[in-house]
């Protein structure tokens, strides 16, 4: 079942004098329970084709349904509603709220969704020993190592139970047992919840890791494979 | 959970967030011991002129207070004064015998307001007894005793037992004199008062000016606190109808909107000062936007809505203003409560004050009610100083502000 349809997408960006075509006319659906990379040069694209999926830059033309919603027909506050309810992401720099401790993080998008305590408080712990951090839950990320940092991050993104996350180069400031624990906890998550992960990365690893690999480049896809891992 | 992110969010720039918490404080304590000081000054003032000079309540004869006539007395005044006095919370009631005259000593003479009073009741009404700084009042001389002013007694240059004449016209219109001498002299810390007040006894002054016994032109009435002023007013009113009966607010309404002046006074101080502190929490939360430009647009990014981002950046600024004007508060209610008892020495500048008619040691007076006002003006600061920055902060682009790097 198709969770994510993305047809004729085009982001054009204005400057001065050129025009550049960042995404350049993508079609392309995920199924439910994909574990993708997008991946290309830098310029490429896919960072942009990342924010468009994710709802937060407004693409020229084209359409992106979740879920069978063309989020880009919804206003900028029912958007925002949407994105906390149904995607998840976990960013390059960890992004954590700092002030708040590792429970408190994965905790928070589900204080904003209106969840109960007690449901927020399990989920939290749930996630956070599913990501091998249970023990962190008091301590606040200035304490965690990078690894640790983008663990919570994973358990937030998770704990919101959306219906995908987009992950943009999680992998690219940690090191390399670090980036293995994480991409392996990822998959586990992904069997296990069967939730939609799909990364934007030139990392090996992650494309090692991934049933399906959409190459992009000029903001054009030049190749949809998939693969059985 | 926002309350607690905007909480820690202060404490992640301790000392940035300590200067400004330091200087909200400092501008507040500032403003409450000032207000305090103020209103004790001014408090102090009309007490005084009520213990001193006008006493809670007057009774006259309509148009008395208009015309000074020496023929406009009431008849009834002594009776008046008795049944008066059975009022609950009156304390006091003195029947006066008031007149324009003239005073002479051997050197020169002044224009002055004679009260002929009876020493025991106006003892109980005023305070002029408690003030007296040489002499006695109206004791030690035995016929026509007289206690004036210090002012007045320098300007006459006279002293204890000095002779002075008293030229009066009565109520047939003759020009009657009676010789007095000084049997005490008083100091009201009012100049002005105390150049142009005399007392006599009642009966020397009724006997000189050939009144009939018991009447008077003013009856002036001590109650035991300002709280029962209507009550006891319009008893008074019912006992005294037909007769002009006026409170220390009509009879000095200058005394009445001190206060009130004073008031606006102090909110338009702390207004300034709160205006002035303003712009340096525009411009720390200016810098706490601009600095979490990125965490903003993540938050926003993972579903925090406008309102939400809106909400914890003023909620941020209400707290570091009122951090501050908590500290402020408590520091300036400390100081004044320590001053209500230990007054505040300005006796340097004494005779200034006192040309002003207030005192020289000044005793702090602070109202609750303008502690929650000044909490209340500190919160509308904190929300004012975060709109611009929180407007700033709104403006952010998640997608933009996530490709800081």
């Amino acid at each position: 079942m198709n969770v994510i349809e993305i047809k004729d997408l085009v982001k054009i960006y204005n400057s001065s004098e050129v025009q550049v075509k960042a995404v350049n006319g993508i079609t392309v659906n995920f199924e439910e329970g994909e574990f993708t990379a997008v991946v290309g040069p830098s310029g490429s694209g896919k960072t942009t084709f990342l924010n468009m999926l994710g709802g937060l830059d407004r693409p020229t033309s084209g359409s992106v349904k979740i879920g069978g919603t063309n989020v880009w027909d919804l206003s900028s506050r029912k958007l925002i509603d949407f994105r906390m309810n149904n995607i998840g992401f976990v960013f390059q720099s960890y992004n954590l709220i700092p002030v708040l401790t590792a429970g408190e993080n994965v905790e928070f998008i589900m204080h904003l969704q209106g969840r109960p305590k007690k449901e927020r408080e399990e989920r939290t712990k749930e996630m956070l020993e599913a990501m091998g951090i249970g023990d962190r839950i008091k301590s606040r990320p200035a304490k965690l190592s990078g690894g640790q940092q983008q663990r919570v991050a994973v358990a937030r993104a998770l704990a919101s139970k959306p219906e995908f996350i987009l992950a943009d180069e999680p992998t690219a400031n940690l090191d390399s047992h670090s980036t293995t624990e994480l991409l392996e906890l990822m998959s586990q998550m992904n069997k296990k919840y069967n939730t939609t992960f799909i990364f934007a990365t030139h990392d090996q690893r992650v494309m090692d890791k991934a049933r399906r690999i959409i190459t992009i480049e000029d903001g054009k896809i030049l190749s949809d494979e998939k693969f059985e891992r | 959970m926002l309350l607690s992110i905007s909480w820690r969010n202060i404490w992640r720039n301790k000392v940035r967030s300590l200067v400004i918490i330091f200087s909200i404080a400092l501008g507040i304590f500032a403003g409450v011991a000032a207000t305090a000081f103020m209103k004790g000054l001014a408090e102090q003032r009309i007490q005084k002129v009520i213990n001193t000079e006008l006493s809670y309540i007057q009774i006259h004869k309509n148009g008395f207070r208009q015309n000074s006539d020496f023929k406009s007395y009431m008849p009834d005044a002594q009776n008046l004064a008795s049944e008066i006095r059975a009022i609950p919370n009156v304390t006091g009631a003195s029947q006066r015998i008031i007149v324009q005259s003239m005073i002479a000593s051997a050197e020169t003479a002044s224009g002055v307001l004679i009260a002929g009073v009876d020493p025991a009741q106006e003892s109980k009404v005023t305070n002029i007894h408690n003030r007296i700084i040489e002499g006695d009042y109206f004791e030690g001389i035995k016929k026509n005793p007289v206690v004036i002013g210090k002012k007045l007694a320098e300007k006459l240059n006279v002293k204890i037992k000095s002779k002075l004449v008293i030229t009066l016209q009565d109520t047939a219109n003759n020009v009657i004199s009676g010789l007095f001498r000084v049997s005490g002299i008083y100091t009201s810390n009012n100049n002005v008062y105390d150049e142009s007040h005399v007392f006599v006894r009642y009966n020397d002054l009724q006997r000189l000016s050939a009144l009939p016994e018991g009447v008077a032109h003013e009856i002036a009435i001590n109650i035991n606190d300002n709280e029962n002023l209507q009550t006891v007013e319009s008893s008074v009113n019912e006992i005294a109808s037909g007769y002009e009966v006026l409170d220390w607010k009509s009879l000095s309404p200058e005394m009445n909107y001190l206060t009130e002046a004073m008031d606006l006074y102090m909110y338009i101080f702390i207004i300034i000062i709160l205006l002035a502190l303003l712009f340096g929490i525009i411009n720390t939360m200016l810098m706490v936007v601009m600095e979490r430009t990125k965490e903003i647009g993540m938050l926003m990014a993972i579903g925090m809505n406008k309102i939400r981002i809106f909400s914890m950046v003023v909620l941020e600024s209400i707290l570091l203003s009122l951090t501050g004007g908590v500290v402020g508060i408590i520091i300036g209610a400390a100081f004044s409560k320590w001053r209500e008892t230990k007054p505040i020495d300005l006796s340097a500048w004494a005779q200034g004050y006192e040309q002003l008619g207030y005192d020289a040691y000044v005793y702090t007076n602070l109202e609750p009610v303008m502690l929650v006002n000044i909490t209340i003006l500190v919160i509308i600061t904190g929300v004012i100083a975060a709109l611009y920055p929180a407007y700033k902060a709104l403006r952010n682009d998640p997608a933009d502000a996530l490709r800081m790097e």
